[in-house]
């Protein structure tokens, strides 16, 4: 594997970044993980809060078996063993958004093991080769409530709604040796969630946050000693805090300090960090074993309904588009995003050649969602209609001119493109005779360039090519009026 | 395994009880007791005995993923020292 060349130039010398990466992913369920409050996003404060949730004395926990196997199935997508007997631990801890006084959570038996993903070569972002970055466990836990510090001047406010739904934790191995590389994880790891199902992804509501952990070295060393950035929550965000976060690191080796193991908080106004000068004693958890819960034990049938429910995934659907003659670069746009893929994939079922969609949809598609504001979920033409459209340029009915044409009236008027090109006489002639009689016109009107061709101008070629096809309003056939253009010049 | 008064301060402080020098003072040969005690567990030869998770062979409930609760703020802020517009008001805590 070729290690990553980023570096940070330092007054002795290269330094190079070590990252790893724990990813907070919001387990999509209806139901919290141990309660069955509500977990929807935006409700009035406090009103999805069950008793167990707000830890009243005497309420148990029962987990949510959807919470389960949603974490089982993204432990599958990323090929990682499953334990088929893990266990909840108690991390005990004080604060005002967490009313039991300690979070559920795994710790010594997670549910799921080793695994890995890879991400792509992006020789932009100074990625050379694809990488594989290890992933060392999935562990489900509760989330904590919300704290609001800026609606009175000495209170903060809690809201318990967010209290006790599921989260995933995903813990990435330290292989990541950029910032780029981080956020090739993310995205792959976002893409792999959202295929899933098991997490929408959505990071600006906070259901996918990332606590970065940064060390820098001098190539070849030993690991330095790392910090951990919280609770950051975009792609964009983790890679700013990672290239400050190793800056800092080497200003203070270089100037003769040394790093404290330490957590930082992120300022996505200033793309800095800092300390949050925790008291020292702030990380004994004294994990115990939860009482309350049993081991989590899974059977065979459980595990097989699980891989059984997965999709197609974004690695697989990308190699079976390169299959299908797509290029590279197309399949990767293709299945970069989950909806996305959805589309183009009914865009193929419903008959469109590979090669001719997948460019239509990168190009024709992708640049009117984009001019419309539109997310392809909302497209104004659906992929049955785009199929159709595509047919027809495919047969010879309308010309590549037209048919953009035609996709206009139908992103604005929602008509068949069969019924478009009917109604507005927009089918290709390939008729011989009439493209002839308009070319000899065309000749007659541009006699000087008719010489300037024969004495070798033979760029003016395309120059005769427009003017036949502008004369009979882009519908005729192109590859007939080539044909007879050169016959005509002969 | 035993502790000292220092270990015991610690551990009252982590678990926000606040033990007076006497209590802890106290403290600190009863919990030694209670951990020699334990510690007598050890004695016993489990060589080829399964760990146990509990006395009756059962295992963890699973439940459906329905919405079944919630709704109940009322209940919930009713034993709050203080609430404001549908939140639990506390002190700021802001790091």
């Amino acid at each position: 594997m070729t290690e990553s060349t980023y570096r940070i130039a330092g007054a002795t010398g290269d330094w190079e970044v070590v990252i790893g990466l724990e990813v907070h992913a919001q387990v999509t369920s209806q139901a919290k993980l141990f309660s069955g409050a509500a977990t929807a996003f935006g409700a009035e404060p406090n009103t999805q809060v069950s008793l167990v949730d707000a830890a009243m004395p005497g309420m148990l926990p029962v987990p949510n078996r959807e919470c389960i196997r949603q974490a089982v199935r993204t432990g599958m997508a990323i090929n990682a063993r499953i334990n088929k007997w893990s266990r909840f631990d108690r991390k005990n801890y004080f604060y005002a958004d967490l009313p039991q006084g300690y979070q559920i959570s795994q710790l010594y038996h997670p549910l799921v093991g080793e695994g890995s993903l890879a991400i792509e070569a992006d020789e932009k972002a100074g990625i050379a080769e694809e990488k594989v970055i290890g992933i060392e466990r999935i562990h489900v836990e509760q989330d904590a409530g919300k704290l609001m510090h800026d609606q009175h001047p000495t209170r903060s406010y809690v809201d318990l709604n967010r209290s006790g739904v599921a989260l995933m934790e995903i813990v990435s191995r330290p292989d990541m040796r950029s910032p780029a590389e981080a956020g090739a994880y993310l995205r792959k790891l976002r893409a792999i969630l959202r295929y899933v199902g098991s997490c929408d992804g959505n990071m600006e509501e906070g259901s996918m946050r990332a606590d970065v952990n940064v060390s820098v070295r001098k190539p070849g060393d030993e690991f330095g000693t790392r910090t951990e950035t919280k609770n950051v929550n975009s792609v964009r965000f983790v890679m700013q805090a990672i290239e400050y976060e190793a800056q800092r690191q080497v200003d203070v080796l270089e100037g003769g300090g040394r790093i404290v193991q330490e957590t930082r908080l992120f300022n996505p106004d200033t793309g800095t960090t800092r300390s949050m000068r925790s008291k020292e004693d702030a990380h004994d958890y004294r994990y115990f074993p939860d009482p309350d819960l049993l081991p989590l034990e899974l059977d065979d049938t459980f595990l097989d309904a699980c891989r059984a429910s997965l999709p197609e995934l974004p690695d697989a659907k990308r190699a079976r588009y390169e299959g299908l003659g797509i290029t590279e670069y197309n399949a990767a746009v293709l299945t970069a995003e989950v909806e996305t893929a959805r589309w183009f994939d009914a865009l193929l079922e419903a008959g469109a050649k590979p090669q001719q969609a997948s460019n239509w949809v990168s190009s024709e598609l992708f640049g009117a969602l984009n001019r419309l504001g539109k997310s392809i979920e909302d497209s104004p033409v659906a992929p049955a209609q785009a199929a159709e459209l595509l047919a027809l340029v495919a047969d010879g009915t309308i010309s590549g001119t037209i048919s953009k044409q035609v996709f206009e009236i139908m992103l604005e008027t929602g008509d068949a493109p069969g019924k478009i090109v009917e109604e507005k006489g927009l089918k290709q002639t390939s008729d011989t005779g009439t493209i002839e009689a308009v070319i000899a016109k065309v000749l007659a009107d541009n006699g000087d360039k008719v010489e300037q061709y024969k004495g070798g101008k033979e760029a003016l070629f395309g120059f005769f090519v427009g003017q036949t096809m502008k004369a009979m309003q882009g519908k005729a056939n192109p590859q007939i009026v080539n044909e007879l253009l050169k016959k005509a010049l002969g | 395994m035993s502790v000292d008064l220092t270990t015991v301060k610690r551990v009252a402080s982590l678990a926000r009880l606040a033990v007076t020098e006497a209590e802890a003072e106290a403290l600190v040969p009863e919990l030694n007791g209670i951990l020699d005690w334990v510690e007598q567990l050890g004695e016993v030869d489990v060589t080829g005995v399964e760990p146990m998770t509990a006395v009756i062979p059962n295992t963890l409930r699973l439940r459906d993923d329905v919405v079944t609760d919630g709704d109940v703020r009322d209940k919930v802020l009713a034993n709050a020292p203080q609430a404001e517009h549908g939140f639990f008001a506390v002190p700021k805590v802001i790091e």
